[in-house]
């Protein structure tokens, strides 16, 4: 009898078990992987710069997520408070994403622009010093500590593994150059990493003291683009219904 | 069958230990019932939503079954009706097309009158405060406050009279559609320590804040003089020019310099001081143009204007 092989012998169990909890899943990911339209076709989305990436890490590290999302639904009331729907072009480069779903603070997702950066800077080290009913916490280590950049390279190396187009040959900054534009490659040139970094710091002044790039400088930098990179006054605001 | 079998429960036959057995009891009918219910559900939501993965694509809904009509806003502001299968874009379309409608009417006095006809109608402006009070709370507040008071040492308080860059309603529009960039230079490579003390009891001297009338003549003629030329900014009488946003010194409203929570004269002087070495780099606002459709500007301006109380 097949059932008395299947409970005598563990290991086809465990095989089975796996494929049947997982066979839901799977039935609803895989296709998305083969659907032509679930990646829309949108002008502006590029990967992280240096400076960019290492904010992304230090909102990874300082479990930003767990609080806050990175995903407007399509909704009315998430667009009047934040924005246009998220795409999933939006974070095609992101590894991970940081949709979330937890939503102690505000949507993250579109707040490039939003504020000024002495408003983050003052707000991520003592929140409530602007927002009196926050309840997010101080962090007040962020200004003060210098930006650990020894590993760019190396971090952008790990992410071109997946995908992600940083470039390392001349014919990668070629096509980078073909497919973003000369400024935009020159970011995503590997080599350059450090020194692009430190340009981007020192032009921008994140944190308002000039002399020393300190984390809050990486972490602003990440928080002003986040949502800025498609225009969307290029498209009808209908457009992107199609891909659904 | 004998009786007895028909009476006990079924079993798969199986046997352990002597007399450990394997029932066969069948399933409750409810429960069989709403599985085949699920089942039908399922092929009937097939036929109205998207459902199944075929290829690079998937079935839409069988077309006529759950079709969703919608207004869309061209890039070149036409308006284009449009009808699609059901998804979740195309059915956020109809839930803002909808709340367009509800705000349309309002939305197109507020953007077609002028700002002193709005503030006049009354019925209108309970549409600006409840809406205004709205924008205000999402976009303007983590700045200047949830009332509009403000904070020294980081943004202006406008629920005041004055107004650095102008209290008017084009000047409040333009603040907010454009943003704006408060800057003085730092004076520390230009003046020494003496200088900038005496100056400092200058600027206390023209809000009559206690100060030390020595060294405030000295700060006066720093003040009117080529080398620091303070007065190119805030102006010979230091009241502030609105072109610039400079601040205006003779006042008793302070911004960057919290003088009023100060105990002491050599406090207030510091805390002065300090602003004159250092400069501003600071008093950064946003462009709301970017995320503010044109009317809802308009609509935040008279609600500046008139609700919080400013633009006199």
């Amino acid at each position: 009898m097949k059932h008395d092989l299947i409970e005598r012998n563990l290991g086809i169990l465990l095989v089975l078990t796996m494929f049947a909890i997982s066979a839901g899943g799977l039935v609803e990911v895989i296709p998305l992987f083969f659907i032509k339209e679930t990646v829309e076709k949108v002008d502006g989305v590029r990967p992280y710069s240096p400076l960019e990436l290492r904010g992304r890490d230090i909102y990874v590290r300082e479990g930003c997520y767990l609080c806050h999302s990175q995903m407007i639904r399509p909704f009315r009331d998430e667009a009047l408070r934040y924005g246009h729907y998220s795409l999933a072009a939006e974070s095609k480069y992101d590894h991970p994403f940081q949709w979330g779903s937890k939503r102690t603070g505000p949507d993250l997702a579109r707040v490039g622009g939003k504020y000024s950066n002495e408003w983050h800077t003052q707000h991520l080290t003592a929140p409530r010093s602007l927002v009196p009913q926050s309840v997010m916490p101080n962090y007040p280590w962020l200004v003060k500590t210098p930006l650990d950049y020894s590993d760019i390279q190396l971090r952008m190396k790990a992410l071109r593994k997946t995908g992600v187009p940083y470039s390392l040959t001349q014919a990668e900054y070629d096509r980078n150059v073909k497919d973003f534009g000369p400024d935009v490659a020159k970011s995503l040139h590997i080599p350059d990493a450090e020194k692009n970094l430190i340009a981007q710091a020192q032009l921008g002044n994140y944190d308002g003291n000039p002399a020393n790039i300190s984390e809050m400088d990486a972490l602003v930098s990440y928080l002003q683009m986040l949502g800025t990179l498609v225009d969307f006054k290029k498209y009808d605001d209908d457009y992107f219904v199609k891909f659904r | 069958m004998s009786q007895e079998n028909k009476n006990s429960v079924q079993t798969t036959g199986h046997v352990w230990d002597d007399d450990l057995q394997e029932l066969t009891n069948p399933l409750p009918r409810w429960w069989i019932w709403g599985f085949y219910i699920t089942f039908t559900f399922a092929v009937v939501y097939w036929l109205f939503y998207p459902a199944w993965p075929i290829g690079g694509s998937y079935t839409k809904g069988v077309p006529g079954f759950n079709s969703v009509t919608y207004t869309a806003t061209t890039v070149d502001g036409k308006q284009v009706k449009k009808t699609t299968h059901w998804n979740m874009r195309s059915q956020f379309m109809v839930d803002m097309n909808e709340l367009t409608a509800l705000q349309k009417k309002y939305f197109d006095k507020v953007a077609s009158m002028s700002y002193e006809d709005v503030s006049k109608d009354a019925e209108l402006m309970q549409f600006v405060n409840s809406a205004g009070k709205t924008l205000f709370s999402d976009n303007c507040a983590p700045c200047h406050q949830a009332g509009g008071q403000g904070k020294i040492g980081f943004s202006p308080n406008l629920t005041d009279d004055n107004w650095m860059y102008g209290g008017t309603y084009d000047q409040i529009h333009t603040t907010i559609e454009g943003g704006r960039r408060g800057y003085m230079p730092p004076f520390s490579q230009v003046l020494n320590d003496e200088q900038i003390t005496q100056l400092a009891n200058y600027v206390l001297s023209l809000s009559s804040e206690p100060h030390d009338p020595v060294a405030a003549k000295a700060g006066d003629a720093l003040f009117h003089g080529e080398g620091a030329a303070c007065y190119y900014c805030h102006g010979p009488d230091g009241k502030g020019k609105i072109q610039l946003g400079s601040a205006n010194l003779t006042d008793k409203i302070w911004l960057w310099a919290n003088i009023p929570a100060d105990k002491t004269q050599e406090d207030k002087v510091n805390d002065i001081k300090n602003v004159i070495y250092n400069g501003l780099a600071k008093g950064v606002m946003p462009n709301w143009n970017v995320r503010l459709k044109p009317e809802q500007i308009k609509l935040l301006t008279v609600y500046v204007h008139d609700s919080l109380g400013g633009g006199k």
